[in-house]
């Protein structure tokens, strides 16, 4: 078997791949190898043709290809190499390596001096979230019909009823009905809209597609092919009600239902993954449980912006070639994050204390949406970070900075309460 | 005539209220900050969008290479500026940022690549 | 007009199991199928288990004919190259009245000649299987029922029987039969019409509707639909053998079981309904699997659910299998009631019918050279690091990994396409490599298996169905 040797192996070259392989060559690895499946760098990006990236990030307002492109052209002019069409079946954490198959090379074994993963998500399909029906062609996931009108210039159907108004669903009704689709409805089961407004208005406004709030699909319709659907209210109990029912001709349905961490080669290594993120458990240096794995972007938890993906897979690329070089402030203690009022899930789960302070964000994401809030921080019953918010929502994921010299204890808690009324580090 | 229009700027996502006719706004209601008051302005009266999509090129493999619009173009001319993409096929190098199409639809604006070739 | 000897309405496991049998001897043969594949219906959408019978009614022929194929899958499996295993069931008595009950089951099976069923005490089974229901009471192991991949099963049967020179004419249906002089003289079908002495029935779900094409439709088909759910490889809580309610008069009930690539099985429902077409699931219907497995397995964990699907049981009204051939109508032979035992029997049935057909006055010779052995696709992932080497070496194909869940690479899928009564779909592509079945359901494979569909049998994307004809994937391009 072909062995490939490098300082940083990053499974992935989606954004946070690219972004931790720039970093780990600023912070001067040797050799940094990204393993990437598809035939070119750039990962989801690559079909996400439509703008919105880099606002923060470039202060401008990209495309994804462009965006994926900066980061490209970076990582080659650093000497960042990659591996195309190869896909890592194997990670061996405590060998450091990974086993890769490719056309060109056969089985490869690339042994690291530490592995960065970044494989991204893959998306809730139809029968997670279980609905009943017959199971003809024509029911897609929104990114996989993204794919396909993207990359591959196929367009998957020509009337669309589209569940779910995350925003990949809505970019899908827009991209849909700009290539001459009729996209029928937008169906939500929430009482409010899952993704960002401006893809509302830009979306589905701009186009006439109706969003129905507080619906679901409840029967998909066809024998070869999706012929229509049934769509009825739901139920504060998000339970269909029966009398609300209604048909919809179609012959199109697309998914828009939720990501999920792509961890099966994280699980099959055995290093332990956080439940609610079902990505793995890491600290502030994207270290996972096992010291020469770091993990980052989406495969750790789903984020919105890909800016906030770049920043955190920064930190990932830089420790992973700190651990490689050995240059890392040594730990002292580590302290564990944990969900106060109204936090959902808190990235990273621990922190590692090391003898000099270090800022650390911890990144979180709401329970349920709120206005005029208070986040706070406590350790060992003391306030050690607060900060103001207009506005919260599951949706978007929040961060409040700490001191580390200011951690006591074993444990910080972070509580998102409404302004002038609640108090502090609820336990949960 | 009047306007319900949702401000896109930041995520509070303000409900502002404008009324005028055509290019004149006679009242701008429910705006919290300046961004929001232009911005709902400009929709109001010369409402624009990001074009992004996709031109055909010889390649099997790649069939596609994906463009945008170099600055928004009117909202209104969407459809048209699609009809004329769909013309396009892409038969020689190119990299990102070339131009596909220039002055689109008599707007000024040009369609470039936002990939290589 | 084709002409031959034998015309098999139907490849399911029945027909194609009838074919492979037939396929040893100097007979031309012609399988008529409907749908775009072998084992398109209740074939592909069963426990798949391979029963030891019982639990059949005693001195019936279904009981004979389960009974005896039961040991003949070792041998089968290994020369035809199909995942089998024998796990074994448990019938676990989880009331006072379902242990009473016992005694009568055990005396049962031995009545069918199944003399391998042992009492297991409550002890014993929590040993076997720590996920079981605390109260259970007792109940009975069943060593010899297995698991097997059904579709596997068929395609190689399927392969097998056009290896050694049976045809097969898919996407063609059987619309009317011809007799005369108390024979049958020809078949007609939508891809033209074939003289043959011989019509076997083995349209199951439909076999009712042929046999009304020579006037011998005594009997109707009752559909009855069974709902599935498919749980996650990783699913929390597992079971080692096939979990058995205690069956009731209507249905073997609700079990929970590993499947032969290592997901869970739950189900299946038993609903009657009054078409033969539809197999959608329902939310009435999927809830009713867990209230009744939870009673088995209370923590079987629904929720790690990959997939759901449903079948149509082929149920003969008057009840019960048959098999018939008639004196006023030489050359016919009607296969009715093939129902939940249908995937076990297949191959002893197709014993049973070939040598009632030499009975009837078949005359045949055995072919010398007859193939007995298939090699299935190469599975990659079940391969050694210098297997996989090897097999890229000589298609670099292998090399490339499409279905990123089950790792089934292109050279896999090729390979299913083009070998013997291959792929020509999604579905077809799915059930002989399983890309697809993994957890995204074909989300990141699926583009890319139309792609390669396409390029291999040199039809355009468009043209790729998922399943039979009409189901496309795609309806255009873009530009």
């Amino acid at each position: 078997m072909l062995e490939m040797k490098c300082d940083v192996a990053i499974i992935g070259g989606g954004p946070a791949g690219l972004s931790a392989a720039v970093a780990a060559k600023k912070e001067g690895a040797d050799k940094v190898l990204i393993i990437e499946r598809d035939n070119a760098l750039g990962g989801i990006l690559q079909q996400c043709i439509h703008p919105g990236f880099g606002l923060n990030y470039f202060k401008a307002e990209l495309t994804g290809p462009e965006y994926a492109g900066k980061f490209a052209e970076e990582a080659k002019a650093l000497g960042v190499e990659c591996i195309l069409n190869a896909m890592i079946i194997n990670m061996l954490p405590v060998e450091k390596s990974a086993i890769c198959v490719n056309e060109e090379h056969g089985v490869v074994n690339i042994k690291a001096g530490s592995i960065v993963l970044a494989m991204g998500c893959r998306e809730r399909t139809r029968a997670n979230i279980v609905i009943p029906g017959t199971r003809p062609a024509g029911v897609y996931t929104a990114g996989a019909a993204q794919r396909l009108i993207n990359r591959q210039n196929e367009m998957v159907g020509e009337k669309i009823v589209i569940l779910g108004s995350g925003d990949i669903g809505m970019i899908m009704a827009r991209r849909m009905t700009l290539e001459g689709a009729k996209v029928v409805a937008v169906i939500e089961i929430m009482d409010y809209l899952a993704g960002l407004t401006r893809n509302r208005v830009q979306c589905l406004d701009d186009f006439g597609i109706p969003l129905k709030l507080s619906h679901t699909i409840t029967k998909i319709v066809g024998n070869e092919r999706v012929i229509g659907v049934y769509v009825a209210q739901v139920d504060n109990k998000k339970q269909p009600i029966k009398e609300t029912e209604e048909y919809i001709d179609c012959d199109t349905v697309l998914l828009s239902v939720g990501l999920l961490p792509e961890n099966e080669l994280t699980k099959k290594a055995g290093i332990e993954v956080n439940p609610i993120t079902n990505g793995p458990i890491v600290n502030q240096y994207m270290q996972t449980a096992s010291e020469a794995v770091f993990a980052c972007g989406n495969v750790v938890h789903v984020n919105d912006l890909v800016d906030n993906v770049t920043i955190e897979s920064m930190k990932a690329g830089k420790y992973a070639a700190q651990y490689v070089m050995k240059t890392r402030v040594e730990a002292i203690r580590e302290v564990s994050s944990i969900t106060g009022d109204n936090v959902r899930y808190i990235c990273p789960q621990k922190i590692v204390i090391t003898k000099e302070n270090e800022k650390v964000r911890l990144y979180f994401r709401v329970l349920t949406p709120e206005f005029n809030v208070v986040i706070t921080v406590s350790s060992n019953g003391v306030e050690i970070a607060k900060k103001k918010a207009k506005r919260v929502n599951p949706g978007e994921i929040e961060f409040i900075e700490i001191d580390t010299v200011k951690v006591q204890g074993e444990e910080v808690t972070v509580s998102v309460n409404k302004q002038g009324g609640a108090g502090l580090c609820a336990k949960k | 005539m009047r306007k319900e229009i949702i401000c896109t700027v930041c995520p509070m996502g303000c409900p502002i209220t404008v009324t005028g006719e055509g290019d004149k706004i006679e009242e701008v209601a429910g705006y919290t900050c300046k961004k929001g008051l232009e911005y709902a302005a400009n929709e109001f009266a010369h409402p624009v969008r990001i074009l992004t999509t996709t031109v055909k090129t010889k390649d099997e493999k790649n069939p596609l290479l994906p463009v945008r619009s170099e600055k928004p173009v009117p909202k209104e001319k969407i459809m048209d500026c699609m009809a004329e993409v769909k013309k396009v096929r892409i038969n020689k190098k190119i990299n990102r940022y070339d131009v596909i199409i220039s002055d689109i639809c008599g707007t000024g604006i040009d369609i470039v690549a936002t990939g290589n070739y | 007009m084709m002409k031959t000897d034998v015309v098999i309405v139907g490849a399911g496991a029945v027909g194609c199991a009838i074919a492979r049998e037939l396929s040893k001897y100097k007979l031309d043969v012609i399988v008529v199928e409907k749908k775009e594949d072998v084992g398109g219906d209740a074939s592909k959408s069963n426990s798949a288990i391979i029963h030891t019978g019982y639990d059949a009614a005693p001195g019936t022929l279904e009981s004979q004919l389960v009974v005896a194929a039961n040991p003949m899958y070792d041998a089968l499996c290994k020369d035809l190259d199909i995942p089998f295993e024998r796990i074994g069931a448990i019938l676990p008595a989880i009331t006072e009245e379902q242990f009473n009950s016992l005694p009568a089951i055990k005396e049962k099976a031995m009545k069918n000649r199944v003399y391998d069923v042992e009492f297991k005490t409550k002890e014993e089974l929590l040993a076997i299987e720590p996920n079981l229901n605390k109260e259970v009471k007792g109940g009975l192991y069943i060593p010899r029922e297995s698991i097997i991949d059904p579709f596997i099963l068929v395609q190689a049967l399927a392969e097998n029987a056009n290896e050694n020179g049976i045809h097969f004419l898919l996407n063609t249906e059987v619309t009317g039969i011809q007799t005369g002089d108390k024979c049958i003289n020809m078949v007609e079908t939508t891809a033209g019409t074939i003289d043959t002495t011989y019509v076997i029935n083995a349209a199951a779900l439909h076999c009712d509707d042929i046999a009304a094409m020579v006037g011998k439709a005594d009997y109707k088909i009752v559909a009855r639909k069974g709902e599935f759910y498919i749980l996650d490889k990783n699913t929390s809580c597992k079971v080692n053998k096939i979990v058995l309610p205690i069956p009731t008069k209507v249905t073997k009930g609700k079990l929970m079981c590993p499947t032969i690539h290592g997901n869970m099985l739950v189900g299946p429902t038993a609903e009657d309904i009054d078409n033969k077409v539809d197999k959608s699931t329902s939310k009435e219907g999927l809830d009713t699997i867990a209230v009744d497995v939870k009673k088995m397995i209370p923590g079987v964990a629904l929720r790690d659910t990959i997939t759901q699907y449903s079948g149509l049981r082929p149920n003969r009204n008057p009840e019960g299998l048959r098999f018939d051939m008639y004196d006023d109508l030489k050359g016919y032979i009607n296969l009715s009631g093939v129902r939940s035992t249908g995937l076990t029997l297949c191959i002893s049935i197709a014993k049973y019918v070939v040598e009632q057909m030499i009975e009837h006055g078949m005359e045949v010779s055995f072919k010398d050279d007859f193939i007995s052995k298939r090699k299935g696709i190469p599975c990659f992932r079940l391969m050694t690091e210098e297997e996989q080497e090897e097999i890229i070496k000589k298609d670099s194909r292998y090399g490339n990994i499409v279905c990123r869940c089950e790792t089934i690479t292109e050279g896999e899928i090729v390979n299913a396409i083009h070998r013997s009564v291959g792929a020509t779909s999604m579905d077809a592509v799915k059930r002989r490599v399983r890309a697809g079945m993994g957890r995204c359901q074909g989300g990141f494979c699926g583009p890319k298996v139309i792609e390669i569909i396409a390029k291999e049998l040199a039809i355009s994307p468009e043209q790729v169905n998922k399943n039979i004809s009409g189901s496309y994937m795609v309806a255009r391009k873009a530009r």
